[in-house]
């Protein structure tokens, strides 16, 4: 029966998103060309971000920057929160939503799959206000066109106690090679490593410095005998590390009741540690960091491009850059919020999240295999499974 | 004399009454109408959802460009065999079958004890106190045991104020099992495993033994057995369907639980999280869903086993 074969289909591909096993569907192509005026808000315009990246003073009365919004633009903020990247791609891939804040791993998966449009930054007077080292980033301009307005960045830093360190360590060489710390006792079992395959760029970049005759440009863009290299100190680190972070609130707990003392980390942990009087600090150790940097993007179907306008102009020119530094231990996109006074942020808050240190970051992108560099490198694909081999002791 | 009314009515007007005619007159159409709904929900929800599954673990990705290839091959079950899967395939079935054997040598007794002394109160505290951590999250259970078993948490303390430091040291310095931390070592997950699938064993082995006639071991004394004898002749056999029943429940859970290997144990993947990183971080659903068979083929033949011991009888 024909009609009962493609009830059946149809079945089939529902029984599929379902289990989320929709990603292998072919995504409808298509982005819309891009808004050449601006017309009144649509009412609402729905966000996919990070946890703590849209405030409206309900956590801290002091951490606002969505009610002024609203009450200038009659435009109504919903937020979706989303914990990784992957999670941010798959609701960007199902729909709904108007604007996300992506970062260098997310963007581009989201730009190839035509699930965002470009942004016409004519449309958005505050464009001038900008880093101008993040205006023409690679993560969010692709063939000269960008794909949104940057948000917020930061470094991936060096987390380690006061205690063992009396002095700020001043190489990666603490996680990745054995060896007794300050206090006198051997780094093992008392370091850790983030769980992500996206951490092999840290080894890489940790070999760009001290092997410098693999050549590595880019930590993103390995080629085989640079990416075998990069395992290679992994497994070597594998024997150091007890367990692997994943979760910021336990690796927050392993730093005060497991006896961790150094780790790659976020300003986000080492300022709740310290809010809680933990004998912790941060430092971007000689070797550089990797870190990230967000953008917030339009959706290629949004229903509310002229309200995701308005907010990615209200993004740029309000009290949001200056306290979302202050609130997520990052560093604003728009230079000014540092000293303008328009939040809490001040030219020191700003040096302590990483400011001056923009050349000293490799910003997070999904590896790819044409790459840039050399031709050919390894894909993230490969990334995964073979540091889920590393972290099984292979 | 009135007018006898007619045997067979007419039939009556109206689609609605014509149709609840025809379903009368047709009773096997009305057994058909009545089971198609848990039919479809069966077949397409449940079996159509695992047919889709196992549809995508033919498939394979291609390894250079990331992409997903819709054609048929075995290549991703090949993968399942490389080294470092494999290790996630077989850590999972030890720890599933160490923690079933664990919790059955523990419920056993707790068990027996409310089967054949509890009574009244008493029988009502061992109820609550089996359900009660049922009721409590499992997030919460799993964190708070990680506090428990922190290097610098209550159990260590607990040891140094009994000047045990000395076993627990002994127990963590044993190659794969130990670890810097019960936290961070195979004992501490399967500590946590233990804990937290117990009573789904203690139930229905309390159910077995219950069902055990106590003349049956008073016969077995009289006629000269030895409590060992008993146990092992006639107590043991009768209550194997019941510990079979509460060893599906422990062995399956945990196959496929994520949570608590992630967030006490040595970050070595187990089969869940392999499943969750290949499907949501690297997008190779072909291999997510080939690793997904693994504890469907697993428990398919575990429950073959466990209806030959007739353990469905105690459920």
């Amino acid at each position: 029966m024909a009609t009962g074969m493609t009830l059946m289909k149809q079945i089939y591909m529902g029984c599929t998103s379902a289990l989320a096993l929709g990603l292998a569907m072919a995504l409808p192509a298509g982005a819309a060309d891009m808004l050449t005026e601006l017309g009144a808000g649509e009412g609402s315009v729905s966000i996919v971000a990070w946890p703590g990246y849209i405030e409206r003073g309900e956590t801290d009365p002091a951490f606002d920057w969505v009610t002024k919004f609203e009450a200038a633009t009659s435009c109504k903020v919903e937020v979706k929160t989303a914990n990784t990247s992957d999670e941010m791609v798959a609701l960007m891939n199902e729909g709904g939503f108007d604007l996300v804040t992506a970062s260098g791993d997310a963007s581009l998966r989201l730009i190839a799959g035509k699930r965002l449009q470009p942004v016409n930054v004519d449309l958005i007077p505050s464009w001038s206000r900008v880093d101008d080292r993040l205006k023409d980033a690679p993560w969010h301009t692709v063939d000269g066109m960008h794909y949104g307005t940057p948000f917020m960045w930061g470094p991936n830093v060096l987390m380690y106690n006061t205690e063992a360190f009396p002095e700020a360590p001043t190489s990666w060489d603490v996680v990745f090679k054995e060896m007794d710390l300050p206090d006198g006792k051997s780094n093992k079992g008392r370091v850790q490593a983030y769980d992500g395959p996206i951490y092999i760029a840290d080894a890489a970049m940790y070999l760009m410095a001290h092997q410098p005759e693999l050549g590595i440009k880019s930590p993103y863009e390995l080629n085989e005998d640079q990416y075998a290299a990069a395992l290679d100190l992994l497994r070597g680190q594998r024997t150091l590390v007890s367990r692997y972070w994943h979760d910021a609130f336990i690796q927050i707990d392993d730093f005060k009741n497991e006896g961790v003392v150094a780790s790659s980390s976020w300003p986000f942990q080492v300022n709740l540690l310290q809010a809680d009087s933990a004998k912790v600090a941060s430092v971007i150790p000689e070797e550089g960091a990797t870190g990230w940097a967000d953008t917030l993007m339009l959706h290629a179907d949004s229903e509310h491009p002229n309200c995701a306008y308005m907010f990615m102009e209200h993004s740029l020119n309000s009290n949001l850059q200056s306290d979302l530094s202050v609130w997520f231990g990052a560093v604003p996109s728009v230079p000014e919020a540092c000293t303008d006074g328009s939040g809490m942020q001040n030219a020191e808050g700003c040096a302590t999240n990483g400011l001056g240190d923009f050349e000293r970051i490799n910003f997070w992108r999904t590896p790819v295999s044409k790459c840039d560099s050399q031709g050919t490198c390894v894909p993230y694909y490969r990334w995964v499974s073979d540091y889920i081999g590393v972290i099984g002791g292979r | 004399m009135s007018a006898i009314s007619p045997a067979i009515f007419a039939p009556r007007s109206g689609p609605l009454s014509r149709a609840v005619d025809w379903v009368i007159r047709h009773p096997r159409m009305f057994v058909f109408l009545m089971v198609l709904p848990i039919t479809l929900w069966l077949g397409i929800v449940y079996i159509g959802a695992l047919i889709a599954l196992l549809i995508q673990s033919f498939f394979s990705i291609d390894e250079y460009s990331g992409l997903i290839v819709h054609e048929f091959t075995l290549k991703t079950y090949a993968e399942l065999f490389r080294s470092y899967n494999l290790d996630i395939i077989i850590r999972t079935v030890s720890m599933a079958a160490a923690v079933t054997l664990a919790s059955a040598v523990i419920a056993f007794p707790i068990a027996y004890f409310a089967a054949r002394y509890a009574r009244g109160k008493w029988k009502a505290l061992f109820y609550i106190g089996v359900m009660l951590p049922l009721w409590s999250s499992y997030l919460v259970k799993v964190y708070a045991w990680k506090l428990v078993l922190a290097k610098e948490g209550i159990l260590n303390w607990l040891f140094a104020k009994l000047h045990l430091t000395w076993a627990l040291e002994a127990a963590l310095a044993l190659p794969v099992v130990g670890g810097n931390s019960l936290s961070v070592s195979y004992l501490g997950t399967f500590i946590v495993f233990v804990y937290i699938w117990l009573p789904y064993m203690i139930i229905p082995v309390q159910a077995a033994l219950e069902r055990v006639p106590a003349p049956l071991l008073e016969a077995a004394a009289d006629l000269g057995a030895t409590p060992g004898q008993s146990f092992r002749m006639v107590l043991f056999p009768l209550a194997m369907p019941g510990i079979v029943a509460g060893s599906i429940f422990t062995f399956s859970l945990t196959l496929g639980d994520y949570i608590i290997p992630q967030i006490i144990g040595s970050s070595r993947l187990f089969i869940g999280q392999a499943v969750y990183t290949q499907q949501g971080t690297a997008g190779n659903i072909p291999l997510a869903a080939a690793f997904t068979v693994v504890p469907i083929v697993i428990m398919g033949l575990y429950l073959w086993g466990a209806r030959k011991m007739g353990a469905f009888d105690a459920l």
